[in-house]
């Protein structure tokens, strides 16, 4: 079978903004597959809310439309656009639940447009509960023992038929949003009330709990032609119980015989052909782990972020496949793009073992229950590879940048033993709390495993207890002797050999042995124990490939072939998506390859996240696979010896290798390495201020809590209290009184004992935010930026409207000069990105950032300006003039385009969802219009904030707000809300002529305020919490069961306010704006 | 302790030694398996060679008895990265160093496997040795490598007496695969099969058995006439190790089974001597496939298949006689033939594994088209 010739013009849906449970991976397998269309000549047209997606540039599809994921704003596109077809299974569960509701309706058919990958009924038979079973069933495939339910009795009956405990999940959510194990008729019937309504469909289904058994997968394709193959199998370390997206998980499977392995694979592939699937689809599985029983637990019939993971750990581009077999082609007639020799039409064999863990936030929200479960908390993820389990699972550990770099983490003894805990040292622990600790599964079981091996706690019995494999916990045990071997013995050549096998850093040898690192790196450069580099290739060497992505290993010979005599540029990626790291910095890492592509040189990219386009085979020339840290990449520097490299594109943590490359003599390209220094550095960057004569908030550089205390009291309370070296805010708080500043020290301490801590006054204002590039002479600013949150909120956090609305020209001017001076001051070569506060007509500078930041990648969609290639053409050597740009700032474009931050606040239980300094939201949308009123639209129904329904809100503010609120809660009203509100607020309100129905507080009995809110007949909470640390329980509780019942809330006036004016301009028919037509002015 | 591994061609692999510390002398072959050790290691088809297995990490799940596809390993040798610490499935009942240890299989691991492979796929298979002598002259070993040759191993791995194959022997593993399962009338009472053992591997008796078919198995020497006089109603040519060509008594028997109007169905080494009996030529190819995730084609209905494979030698479909024979299965990566359909005769062979085992399962309906050939069950 060949191509389909009728399909000429295809709509791909996107995924819209990251949530957790729905990240960078739809961005890569959505880029992908938009790559491999184009390469067969057909038309793109694709939506997608995600600004920062590379899936979004013209470069990558015909048209693109960065709009609302809804079903009007899908039909009006389908009418404008006039696509065939559409392609609905690369943009996660928003592209395929949104396909199915058009499908539903009938407007495909009306409007003759196909849905191309698989068919509607195909999508319903795997995610409709029922039919689901009943095909399961049909063809002998078991599952649990489980039933739907759409009400709430009916599912306490079926839960005491199955027997407790029972796993519930709600039908057609995100990341299981809304389930959970209930052990007993009280957790059943509160998890079911919460799932019932999160669930599209108003389902859930009951499930025996198999909570022990081996949970494994297998990502299978199909094609037209009924050809099905398995890309690849995966374990999970941690058992049934614990979500995919949260566990760490192995490929290939380590502890499946042949005939287990190939008992699921033939499930898989019949599962995959009965359901008619055209494409890929990845299948979940129980495994009994003392039988052959198994139970199917979850079919996706689409890619998925383990598809993702499938596809970087063998090297097959499941999406670009998945695509070629949507228009039409089988898989015998699809190339291996990896190995150009063989076909798609082959089962992937690895010779290498490849270990994916999570990033979890709570180094974020540390209030937060750590406690796993099949709610996906996960923001992120690492993957690693290397020849041994151990070594894997070691670099995959160091990858995620959590302050851990081994299981053996000696956190500071000054601190209490739970805030060791917290930096995963369980040192401190008794016997028996580290028992109960191993019977929970949470994000540090593995350093808790660890700590019981070392107390002589045997093997058996924390497998008993954690149901984890005993095979993985012997090769946690052989990483514990390795470390007490290390301790005792005296380090030998052999010994240093085999510790390097086992990926354990200079950094923790030298910790263990005591000897220094510089020493212990000498020794082993001596002995040439050095990191040699093996090909991904699909096929474990059987053929030639012709793909140059590579992983480490210490016991083998290197694969790298010899340079090609180029210039060589290393491209620092950003590692796992992160709160205030998230999927811009990869956009911009991409871009910027391209960029010195395009200038002549031979690029190298090195990141470890899966997830995302970087780590795609055929980005860079070179794909190194690996943690970034100063020894891995120094490694690579001694085998590829680049003439620079760029730290400018991979965030924070990129610039934070900034000064390990200068030592190893490579070149920072860009900005020199003393720059960037002086601009984290807070006295040489105070200088520099002085310098240029630019205010900024009055601060102060300390070390301890004391030193703290005594320089807020030199400032004056409200001060800001933060890291320095972070990005996101993180631990960035504000303190009224010494109280929070011995709390919040305490905390950073945990995360960054190395750096010094910042002291600022806090000032009230608006804030500005400017990105720039300049050429060491000349300066280009695309936009100013301004948010809609004061001065408080962290940036990632605001609103974000470009053009700055309310800003005067001599303010402006102001920001301009201000920009322009500290780029000369610090000889910026590239990007920089700086943070203003504009309190009446003064600025203040509140942050440098030498480097590109989260907004680029919107501005450079709204203006035309690809600003990431622009900046590496001007590291490369060229400058603004020469490449045809007026220095300055820039023409405000045609449209004004408002950023929307986009929060999962109802997947973390626990966490304070109050906005403030500290970065908390997981990505962004982006409404794009002609007016500010129809783009502030935009972005909140991209961001799924769909209001009115039932028109009830509540408010509750502090006190020194209430005359504040008073307008704005004129203006709900006038849109038609009845607001209930707390006795303070309500008087206020009713004493202003707006009418408020008092409601109880929460101590007060019922019905009181929390039951107003659980009642579900609230649109809105806006609670604005006290400053400081000592925030009210109350509001915590309220805001938290007003997250869980998915009640939107705003924690910040200005956010109201944007809101109402928002739903008081309510546009009938959106414009549909094509930012691939959007010219540069 | 110690030990090397010394191709033909001088490289020197140094590692540890597992299983027997005695020296041997092998052709090295790679296999790209990922899970299934334990079945390369009791496929008698590598009666002559040691393997090489590309996925580093062995023994993970131990030994379960019931999963050997023979009663005793059959390689010279077995070459790993790694062999796990301990076992860990709920079947297994020794580890895998102790089963090397017991059949005396002379071993090597520690050693980097992928550079070994990529050697094998330049070079093409080569002989070398396993040894834990400390050699100061590599010159007269590596002479002692050259002149190694696999001879004589069909007549090895073939069973010495005709015997009934006793489906409840290995009940255990018929259990696994439920669907499987579910397709089997009572072993025994259907078609009559004479498998030839070539070398065969148990799991081809298994399906054959699980079909129904009651299986007697043959010596690979016996002759055709002896076969035949027990009236058949299928004969199966089972898989098996060496070149084809060696085998030139058994080719004359295979001939007249040719010959005779009983339905054939052959695998590997079979399939390469039905070519053989009929006028055709086989080649050994540069490196062989070894490994499951081989796709093959069926050419008659365009679909593909994932398929396990074990083969050094194939049938050149140049030298097929189209009025004898025309190729039934292509190998999708590197177009060489995987199966033969017999013009006019009730006869198919295939070069891959239906079997399975280790590998996938997805040609084992190769097997219910040879109890169609036989008329079905009855």
């Amino acid at each position: 079978m060949a191509k389909n010739p009728d399909i000429k013009k295809v709509l791909v849906l996107g995924s819209g903004p990251i949530v957790i449970g729905q990240a960078a991976e739809f961005d890569y397998a959505g880029t992908q597959a938009c790559r491999s269309l184009k390469e067969e000549g057909v038309q793109v047209v694709l939506l997608n809310s995600n600004p920062a997606t590379i899936m979004t540039d013209k470069d990558i599809a015909d048209r693109v439309y960065i709009e609302p994921l809804t079903v009007e704003v899908v039909e009006q596109l389908i009418r404008k656009e006039h696509p065939d077809s559409i392609l609905p299974t690369l943009g996660g569960q928003a592209g395929l639940n949104l396909a199915m509701e058009l499908e539903e309706s009938g407007f495909l058919k009306e409007n003759q447009v196909r849905l191309i990958g698989t068919t509607a009924l195909t999508i319903k038979k795997a995610e409709d509960r029922e039919l689901f079973k009943e095909t399961m069933e049909k063809i002998g495939e078991p599952v649990a023992s489980s039933d739907i339910v759409e009400d709430v009795e009916a599912g306490l009956k079926i839960a005491a038929e199955i027997g407790y405990p029972v796993v519930l999940r709600p039908a057609y959510t995100l990341g299981g949003s809304g389930g959970g194990i209930a052990k007993n008729p009280e957790e059943c019937r509160e998890t079911l009330e919460n799932g019932l309504r999160l669930s599209r469909v108003g389902q859930v289904l009951v499930e025996r709990c198999i909570a022990g058994w081996k949970e494994i997968e297998y990502e299978v394709m199909r094609d037209g032609a009924g050809n099905v193959i398995t890309v690849c199998n995966m374990e999970n370390i941690d058992p049934v119980g614990v979500h995919t997206g949260d566990s760490i998980v192995v490929a290939p499977s380590q502890t499946l015989g042949d005939k287990e392995y190939q008992m699921l694979r033939s499930s898989a592939l019949n599962i995959i052909t009965e359901l008619g699937i055209t494409g890929g689809c990845n299948v979940q599985y129980a495994l009994n782990p003392d039988s052959f029983e198994y139970c199917v637990i979850e079919v996706n019939p689409r890619v998925s972020r383990s598809s993702a993971l499938a596809s970087k750990a063998t090297g097959y581009p499941i999406a670009k496949v998945a695509a070629k077999i949507a228009l039409g082609y089988t898989l015998d007639e699809i190339k291996n793009a990896v190995t150009k020799k063989t076909y798609a039409c082959f089962e992937p064999m690895l010779d290498y073992c490849v270990v994916k863990m999570p990033r979890l936030p709570f180094d974020k929200f540390i209030r937060a229950k750590r406690t796993l479960g099949t709610q996906m908390k996960a923001t992120g993820e690492v993957m690693s590879i290397c020849t041994n389990f151990e070594g894997a699972l070691m670099k995959a550990i160091r990858s995620l940048e959590q302050q851990v770099d081994s299981l053996f983490s000696n956190t500071s003894s000054s601190v209490s033993t739970e805030a060791r805990a917290n930096g995963y040292d369980f040192s401190g622990w008794e016997e028996e709390g580290l028992k109960r600790q191993l019977a929970k599964a949470d994000d540090r079981r593995i350093w808790v495993i660890a700590e019981a091996l070392r107390r002589g706690i045997s093997c058996h019995e924390i497998h008993e207890i954690t149901r984890v494999d005993r095979w993985f916990i012997d090769k946690l045990a052989i990483l514990v002797e390795m470390e007490q071997t290390l301790k005792t013995e005296p380090l030998t050549e052999e010994l240093l050999r085999e510790a390097k096998r086992l990926e354990f850093p200079d950094r923790v040898i030298s910790r263990l042995t005591g000897i220094p690192v510089q020493k212990v790196r000498d020794m082993r450069y001596d002995a040439g124990i050095r990191a040699a580099y093996k090909m991904v290739d699909t096929c474990a060497a059987e053929f030639a490939a012709e793909t140059p992505y590579y992983y480490s290993c210490f016991d083998g010979s290197c694969e790298v072939e010899a340079s090609s005599g180029k210039k060589k540029v290393l491209v620092l990626g950003s590692g796992p998506i992160r709160i205030g790291q998230g999927i811009e910095f990869d956009f911009c890492s991409v871009h910027s390859t391209w960029a010195f592509a395009r200038e002549g040189y031979e690029t190298i990219i090195v990141n470890n996240n899966p997830e995302t386009v970087s780590t795609d085979f055929d980005i860079a020339d070179k794909l190194y696979f690996e943690p970034l840290t100063p020894e891995d990449v120094e490694s690579i520097v001694d085998v590829e010896k680049p003439t620079g490299a760029v730290v400018q594109f991979g965030g924070q943590t990129a610039i934070q290798l900034t000064e390990a490359l200068m030592k190893m003599g490579v070149p920072i390209l860009g900005t020199a390495a003393e720059d960037v220094d002086a601009a984290e550095d807070r006295e040489r960057f105070d200088c520099i201020l002085e310098q240029c004569q630019i205010p900024r908030p009055a601060g102060r550089t300390v070390f301890t809590a004391k030193e703290a205390k005594i320089a807020a009291e030199e400032l004056g309370y409200p001060v800001l209290v933060r890291p320095s070296y972070v990005l996101g805010g993180q631990g960035m708080q504000i303190c009224i009184n010494d109280h929070d500043i011995d709390e919040f020290i305490g905390i950073i301490n945990q995360i960054a004992q190395d750096h010094p801590i910042l002291v600022d006054k806090y000032i009230v204002g608006k804030e500005i935010e400017v990105d720039a590039v300049c050429d060491g002479e000349d300066i280009l600013i695309p936009g100013i930026m301004e948010h809609i949150e004061r001065t408080g909120v962290h940036s990632g956090d605001s609103i974000s409207v470009y053009p700055a609305p309310s800003i005067t020209p001599a303010i402006e001017a102001k920001l301009v000069a201000y920009t322009e001076k500290l780029a000369r001051a610090l000889h910026v070569k590239g990007m920089i990105n700086i943070q203003f506060i504009v309190a009446g007509e003064e600025v203040f500078i509140i942050e440098v950032n030498p480097r590109s930041s989260r907004t680029v990648p919107y501005i450079s969609k709204v203006t035309g300006i690809p600003i990431v290639p622009l900046a590496t053409q001007v590291i490369c050597g060229h400058t603004l003039k020469e490449l045809g740009y007026v220095p300055g700032l820039q023409k405000k474009s045609e449209y004004i385009a408002i950023k929307m931050p986009v929060f999962s606040f109802e997947k973390i239980r626990g966490a304070d969802i109050s906005l403030g300094p500290e970065m908390k939201s997981t990505g962004e949308c982006l409404g794009i219009a002609k007016t500010f009123n129809e783009a502030l639209y935009k972005a909140f129904e991209g961001a799924g904030i769909k209001l009115p329904r039932h028109k009830n809100m509540v408010i509750t503010v502090r006190e020194s707000e209430h005359e504040a609120v008073v307008e704005i809660a004129r203006r709900f009203q006038k849109v038609g809300y009845r607001i209930f509100a707390t006795r303070g607020t309500a008087k206020v309100l009713n004493a202003n002529g707006v009418k408020a129905l008092t409601v109880r507080k929460l101590e007060q009995e019922s019905p009181n305020i929390l039951d107003l809110i659980l009642g579900h007949e609230i649109d809105l909470v806006i609670d604005i919490p006290q400053q400081g640390a000592e925030r009210s329980h109350d509001g915590f509780v309220i805001r938290r069961n007003a997250i869980e019942t998915g009640v939107h809330v705003l924690t910040s006036l200005d956010t109201a306010e944007a809101l109402v004016t928002s739903l008081e301009n309510r546009a009938k028919e959106l414009l549909l704006v094509d930012i691939a037509r959007v010219e540069r002015r | 302790m110690k030990a090397f591994l010394i191709l033909e061609d001088g490289t020197v692999f140094c590692g540890n030694s597992i299983g027997s510390d005695r020296e041997v002398i092998s052709e090295i072959v790679f296999n790209t398996s990922m899970t299934g050790y334990l079945e390369v290691l009791t496929d008698p088809s590598y009666a002559g060679q040691a393997v090489v297995m590309t996925y580093p990490l062995i023994g993970n799940y131990g030994i379960c008895t019931e999963d050997m596809e023979s009663d005793r390993p059959w390689p010279d040798g077995f070459i790993v990265r790694e062999l796990s610490r301990i076992p860990s499935n709920f079947r297994s009942g020794d580890t895998i160093q102790n089963f090397l240890k017991n059949y005396d299989i002379p071993g090597i691991c520690g050693i980097d496997t992928r550079a070994l492979t990529k050697i094998l796929r330049e070079k093409g298979t080569m002989n070398g040795m396993i040894t834990t002598h400390v050699y100061e002259d590599y010159a007269e070993p590596v002479m002692r490598m050259k002149n190694y040759r696999v001879t004589g191993v069909v007549k090895a791995t073939s069973c010495k007496k005709k015997y009934i194959f006793d489906p409840l022997v290995s009940e255990s593993s018929l259990s696994v695969d439920r669907k499987e399962n579910r397709l089997q009338t009572c072993a025994g009472e259907g078609r009559k099969v004479a498998l030839l053992d070539l070398g065969a591997k148990k799991n081809i008796a298994r399906s054959l058995a699980k079909r129904g078919c009651k299986v007697t198995i043959y010596p690979g020497y016996t002759p055709a006439e002896e076969i035949l006089a027990a009236n058949p109603d299928g004969i199966m040519l089972s898989n098996g190790p060496g070149d084809p060509k060696e085998n030139v008594e058994i080719i004359r028997e295979i001939r007249k089974l040719y010959e005779s109007n009983v339905p054939i169905f052959a695998i590997c080494l079979g399939h390469q001597l039905m070519a053989l009996a009929t006028g055709a030529d086989t080649y050994k190819l540069k490196y062989g496939h070894r490994g499951g995730n081989h796709p093959v084609k069926d050419l008659t209905t365009g679909r593909v298949y994932i398929s396990s494979q074990n083969h050094g030698y194939a049938v050149n479909p140049e030298s097929l006689n189209p009025q004898v024979a025309t190729p039934a299965f292509v190998n999708v990566n590197d177009g060489t033939n995987e199966g033969l359909k017999y013009i006019g005769r009730n006869i198919f062979t295939v070069q891959f594994h239906p079997e399975a085992c280790p590998g996938p399962r997805d040609s084992g309906y190769l097997f219910d088209r040879f109890i169609e050939m036989m008329g079905g069950n009855q």
